[in-house]
C-alpha cells in the first residue's frame, strides 16, 4: 500500500506505450478503417448509379424494342402494299400482252386469210379461164382478157 | 488452499496482498521484501505484470497495424477494428478538440487497463504458487491492485489535464480558472477589498477540485480491483464451496474488469476535453 518507485516506473512505462499506441498503432489501423469506409460509400454509391442506369437502359431497350417493332410492323405494311402492287402490275402487263398477243395472232390469221383468199382468188381465175376456154371451145388470149378476168377474180 | 500448512487464514491474506519489493537499504546494497515504509522501494511483480500486459497490448495492436488492409480484415484485425471503433465513437462524441494524442491516449488506458483488470479472474493461487515454486516470495499478480499502478497512471492524466489547460488557455487561463471561480471576485468599488480573499477561497476550492481529479481516478480502480481480489481470495479460502462462488463472483467480475478499465478511459477523456475546451 504504500507509495514508492513503482509509481514512477508506471508513469514511464504508460508515457512509453502510449506514445508507441500513438506512433505506431492508432494512424495505419484508424487509416485503414477510414479508408474501408470510404470504399463501402463509394461502392453503395456505385451500386446506386449502375441500378439507376440500369432502369435507363432497361426503359431505353424497351423504347428501342418498340421502335423497332413499329418499324416492322411498317415494313410488312410496305411489303404487302408492293406486293400487292406487283401482283396488280403483273395482272395489268399479262392482260396487255395477251392482248398484244391477241392483235397479232388476229393481224397475222387476217394475213393468212388474205393469202390464201388471193392463192384462191388466183386459183379460182385459172379455172374460170379453163371453164370459159372449154365452153368456148377455142383459144381465148388470156392476155386480152386478164382485165376482165382480174375484175372477175377480185369479185369472188 | 485454505489447508496451507501452518498459515492461518490472516498469514494467507497478508500474504497474498504482499508485493514482491526491492529496494535500497541504508548502506545503498539492494535488499529483497525488506522495504516496508521505504519510499524506493520498486514493486517488482506489479512492474513485471504491467509492463508484459502492456506488450501484450502492443505486441496484438502492432501486430495488426503492421499488416493493416484497408481491403478484407482478418479476424484479429476486425476484433482490434471494434475496440479501436469504440474507443473512436467515445473520444469523438466527448472531445471536440483536435488532438492527435488523445485517441491513442484512451486506447491505450482502455485496453491496457482491461488486460491488467483481466488478471484478477486468473485463481488467485496459481501463480503466486508457481512463483513459490520457483522461489520467489510474493507474487501479486493484478497490477491494479497496487495503488502505485493506478496512481502512476492518474499521474501522468493529471500533467496531461495541466498540459492541457495551458495550451489551450494560457498560463493566465489556468490561474485564472484557479482563482476566479466559482465567485468572480470584484472589480469595482468597495468590494475590491474583499477580493484577494475571495480569491483565496476559490483557490483552494479549485485546487482540491483539480487535484480530486487524478485521486478519484486512480482510487476508484485501484478500490474496486483491490476489494475484487480480496473477495476472491477469502472465497480462495473456503474449500470446496470456493468452486461456485468463485465462479459466480468471476462472472460478476467480468462486467467490473470492463467497467472499470472503461471509466478510467472515458474520465480521461472528459478531464481532458474539459481542460481543452474554451469557455
Amino acid at each position: 500500500m504504500d507509495i514508492n518507485l513503482t509509481l514512477i516506473g508506471q508513469t514511464i512505462a504508460m508515457v512509453f506505450f502510449v506514445w508507441f499506441c500513438m506512433k505506431f498503432i492508432w494512424p495505419p489501423i484508424l487509416e485503414a478503417i477510414e479508408t474501408r469506409q470510404q470504399q463501402i460509400e463509394d461502392g453503395l454509391a456505385a451500386a446506386d448509379r449502375g441500378e439507376e442506369r440500369l432502369i435507363a437502359a432497361r426503359e431505353e431497350a424497351e423504347d428501342i424494342i418498340k421502335d423497332a417493332r413499329q418499324q416492322a410492323t411498317s415494313i410488312l405494311d410496305q411489303a404487302n402494299a408492293r406486293a400487292n402492287e406487283i401482283v396488280a402490275d403483273g395482272k395489268a402487263a399479262g392482260v396487255k400482252e395477251r392482248e398484244r398477243q391477241l392483235v397479232a395472232a388476229t393481224a397475222e390469221i387476217e394475213q393468212e386469210t388474205n393469202r390464201a383468199r388471193e392463192e384462191l382468188r388466183g386459183q379460182v381465175s385459172a379455172v374460170a379461164l379453163a371453164g370459159a376456154e372449154k365452153i368456148l371451145n377455142r383459144e381465148i388470149d388470156a392476155a386480152s382478157h386478164e382485165d376482165i378476168l382480174g375484175k372477175l377474180a377480185s369479185e369472188l | 488452499m485454505a489447508t496451507e500448512g501452518a498459515k492461518t487464514s490472516g498469514e494467507y491474506i497478508s500474504h497474498h496482498l504482499q508485493n514482491l519489493q526491492v529496494c535500497p537499504d541504508e548502506s545503498g546494497a539492494w535488499v529483497w521484501n525488506q522495504c516496508a515504509g521505504n519510499p524506493m522501494a520498486i514493486n517488482v511483480d506489479s512492474m513485471f505484470w504491467s509492463v508484459l500486459l502492456g506488450l501484450v497490448f502492443i505486441w496484438i495492436f502492432y501486430g495488426v497495424a503492421r499488416k493493416t488492409s484497408a481491403g478484407k480484415p482478418s479476424k484479429v484485425q476486425a476484433v482490434v477494428e471494434i475496440i479501436i471503433e469504440f474507443v473512436d465513437g467515445a473520444v469523438n462524441d466527448t472531445f471536440h478538440g483536435n488532438s492527435k494524442l488523445i485517441a491513442p491516449l484512451a486506447l491505450t488506458i482502455f485496453v491496457w487497463v482491461f488486460f491488467m483488470n483481466l488478471m484478477d479472474l486468473v485463481p488467485v493461487d496459481w501463480i503466486p504458487e508457481l512463483a513459490a515454486a520457483g522461489g520467489i516470495a510474493y507474487m501479486k499478480v493484478v497490477p491494479t491492485t497496487d495503488v502505485n499502478i493506478t496512481f502512476g497512471m492518474s499521474i501522468a492524466v493529471f500533467l496531461l489535464i495541466i498540459y492541457y489547460t495551458i495550451k489551450n488557455k494560457g498560463i493566465g487561463g489556468f490561474i485564472a480558472e484557479l482563482t476566479l471561480h466559482p465567485i468572480a471576485p470584484p472589480t469595482k468599488g468597495i468590494g475590491l477589498l474583499a477580493a484577494p480573499l475571495i480569491i483565496a477561497f476559490n483557490f483552494i476550492l479549485e485546487s482540491v477540485a483539480l487535484l480530486a481529479k487524478p485521486v478519484s481516478l486512480s482510487l476508484r480502480l485501484f478500490g474496486n480491483m483491490f476489494a475484487g481480489e480480496l473477495i476472491f481470495i477469502l472465497i480462495a479460502m473456503l474449500g470446496l464451496w470456493q468452486l461456485p462462488l468463485h465462479f459466480g463472483w468471476a462472472v460478476f467480475h467480468i462486467l467490473i474488469v470492463t467497467l472499470q478499465a472503461f471509466i478510467f478511459m472515458m474520465l480521461t477523456i472528459v478531464y481532458l476535453s474539459l481542460a481543452s475546451e474554451t469557455h
